[in-house]
């Protein structure tokens, strides 16, 4: 069992998709440390990858002073820490997303304020 | 006639007479049914009398000793508060550490206390049931002591009027919150490592240190007499700790893996929840003590390792985050108060960015990362505030799952790259901010997937109140979770600039203080 209980301890999990509006998504931006901790956000499966950069990303970063210099087409993106290439143009789904997937983009040449990765 | 006059007892005879002496064998009940809590976690215990209590308290001893104590303690904090002691700190942002003591820490002395009466029952020797009685005692007169001593504050600052309410409610609570849950849901055995080692006698320094120090230096006579009148059983409690994994690691050689485990776990959750004492020393108290990296390298580098040394005759190694912890002596504090600013609108009290004088300080101090890493955040988000353009982030953090902190820790050898950990159970994806949270999880994932989440809370709709309709067109999400916080909005939060706290404070000081 994994866990040390003096019976069977078995429950569904706490945080199982079931239990949200739609499946969450974890986005970092990496070398960019002025937002202190990656972002959690629940997001429509059928949302179009690049809808999600122009929308729920512009709110959560756009306060970056280096946010508006991101080139989309030089940006490079890890899936759960591993290399990965989005297709702009697909959904969410499509791109094969799953719920509490871990994204993160680096964006070469923006290094953050005065080059601290803030 | 002659009298015959009673021998007095000597204090051998007294604390047996009065603790083991009362103990019994059951005769018509199994010791198993007694105590049904003994077996399941794999520890082997072959002889209970082999415990040796090092203090052989008694209860009277303990009631009049405690109560002389007391006297004096509410004695000072009259003074205190009829001399409007509270105008006499050095300003008005150390008034949040207590706020934070409050909401995060005094709740666990009452889980203490109640751990503690638990695990008395559970434990099959008189000797560790009476002293962990008298820990219960202790924990209990802390939380009180402590709430009497900060309740003066509440009469005249922000933040301090829903504590209880919001310790079990708030997102960053919910880390000293869930690390004493997980303790006081283990076996008795897990718990005692827990709580009476890995913390009371590793970490405890490190808490009490920055706090009672923090009081004194920074004028608070109110603060500083509950941590002195705590002292003398912070001392008890330790050796207590120390006595019990001494006790586990010769009944049996069966229980050095498990315990080494516990040490494991344990040494990392406390550590973790450290890191809120770690930015309340760099950044919180206007006048300090010292650094959280000078005091690191005293009370864990230096009285850590000494123990360490020592336990290992018993074929105890230094537990698995040691290593890493002793590395990010030079990033935690400087991180983690760039949490709080952040979400500073969604915490119940102030934060703020370090003065031009407190970063030479924090420069000096850290000297080979301040300035490189995080002297251009603070020195940003200072300019942006005087600009009218205060950064407060809107969106929410994606959260470790063991100790549920926000995931801001960076790689051991990289400041500039955040730490992800991730595990696959029973096809779902849980994640982690380091080694350490993630080797928890792996032992006993049924336990974390549990976890309550405040920021997957929220997105499950659990956290706002019953007159909230999310149906309705002006519905503010975010908004309903500060009203479910019982948060009152511009006056508990915020930045400290333009608070109500710093302009009253300075206005009743201006009135103390001159014509």
């Amino acid at each position: 069992m994994a866990v040390a209980a003096v019976k069977t301890y078995e429950f569904s999990p706490k945080d199982s998709q079931d239990k949200f509006p739609a499946p969450l998504l974890y986005i970092g931006w990496e070398d960019h440390l002025l937002f202190c901790a990656p972002f959690c956000v629940p997001l429509p499966p059928p949302m179009i990858f690049g809808d999600m950069l122009k929308g729920p990303l512009a709110g959560m970063f756009g306060y970056h002073p280096e946010f508006a210099k991101v080139d989309w087409d030089k940006a490079e993106w890890f899936k759960s820490g591993k290399p990965w290439k989005p297709d702009y143009t697909k959904s969410l789904a499509d791109n094969g997303l799953k719920h509490k997937d871990v994204i993160r983009f680096r964006t070469p040449g923006l290094t953050g304020i005065k080059g601290s990765c803030s | 006639m002659d009298m015959k006059v009673a021998k007095k007892l000597g204090l051998k005879e007294r604390y047996n007479l009065m603790t083991r002496d009362l103990d019994w064998e059951p005769s018509y009940q199994a010791k198993e049914a007694i105590y049904p809590f003994l077996e399941y976690e794999g520890i082997k215990i072959h002889d209970w009398s082999k415990f040796e209590d090092p203090f052989r308290l008694t209860m009277d001893a303990y009631w009049k000793y405690q109560a002389e104590k007391e006297r004096k303690l509410y004695a000072i904090l009259d003074a205190f508060n009829q001399s409007n002691g509270h105008l006499g700190v050095t300003d008005a942002r150390y008034i949040n550490n207590l706020k934070l003591f409050l909401t995060g820490v005094t709740p666990l002395e009452y889980m203490a206390h109640r751990g503690f009466a638990h695990v008395g029952r559970q434990l099959a020797g008189a000797g560790p049931r009476v002293a962990c009685l008298m820990q219960s005692l202790d924990e209990i007169r802390h939380a009180q002591t402590q709430i009497h001593s900060m309740s003066n504050y509440n009469k005249y600052y922000n933040g301090f009027q829903n504590w209880r309410h919001q310790h079990d409610r708030v997102w960053y609570l919910s880390v000293p919150k869930s690390f004493f849950d997980d303790a006081v849901t283990s076996g008795p055995f897990e718990f005692m490592v827990a709580i009476g080692f890995a913390f009371e006698y590793v970490l405890t320094n490190l808490l009490f240190v920055p706090f009672i120090s923090g009081a004194a230096y920074n004028g608070d006579m109110g603060a500083m007499a509950f941590g002195f009148s705590a002292q003398s059983d912070e001392s008890r409690h330790m050796t207590l700790g120390l006595e019990m994994i001494k006790f586990l690691l010769e009944q049996d050689p069966a229980n050095v893996p498990i315990v080494q485990r516990w040490l494991d776990k344990w040494f990392w959750r406390g550590y973790r929840v450290l890191t809120l004492v770690a930015m309340m020393q760099d950044y919180m108290l206007p006048k300090r003590v010292m650094s959280w990296k000078e005091a690191w390298e005293i009370y864990a580098e230096q009285n850590g390792g000494a123990l360490f040394a020592d336990l290992a005759r018993y074929g105890i190694k230094p537990p698995a985050g040691w290593v890493q912890a002793c590395k990010d002596k030079d990033h935690l504090s400087h991180q983690a108060w760039a949490v709080f600013y952040n979400y500073g609108a969604a915490a119940p009290f102030h934060t703020w960015t370090p003065s031009a004088e407190e970063m030479d300080w924090l420069s000096s101090k850290y000297p080979d990362t301040f300035d490189k890493y995080y002297r251009p955040r603070y020195e940003h988000w200072a300019e942006q505030a005087k600009e009218g353009n205060r950064f407060y982030n809107g969106t929410l953090p994606m959260l470790c799952t063991t100790c549920q902190i926000p995931m801001f820790f960076t790689e051991p050898d990289d400041p500039t790259k955040i730490c992800y950990r991730e595990s696959d159970y029973k096809g779902d994806k849980y994640h982690f901010c380091s080694d350490g949270c993630k080797d928890i999880f792996d032992h006993e994932p049924e336990k974390y997937i549990q976890s309550w989440l405040p920021v997957h809370q929220i997105y499950q709709g659990n956290c706002f109140g019953p007159d909230a309709d999310p149906t309705s067109p002006d519905f503010n999400p975010l908004m309903e979770v500060l009203k479910w916080y019982k948060l009152e909005f511009g006056q508990d939060n915020l930045d400290y600039e333009g608070s109500p706290d710093k302009k009253n404070f300075e206005a009743w000081r201006a009135q103390a203080t001159k014509n």
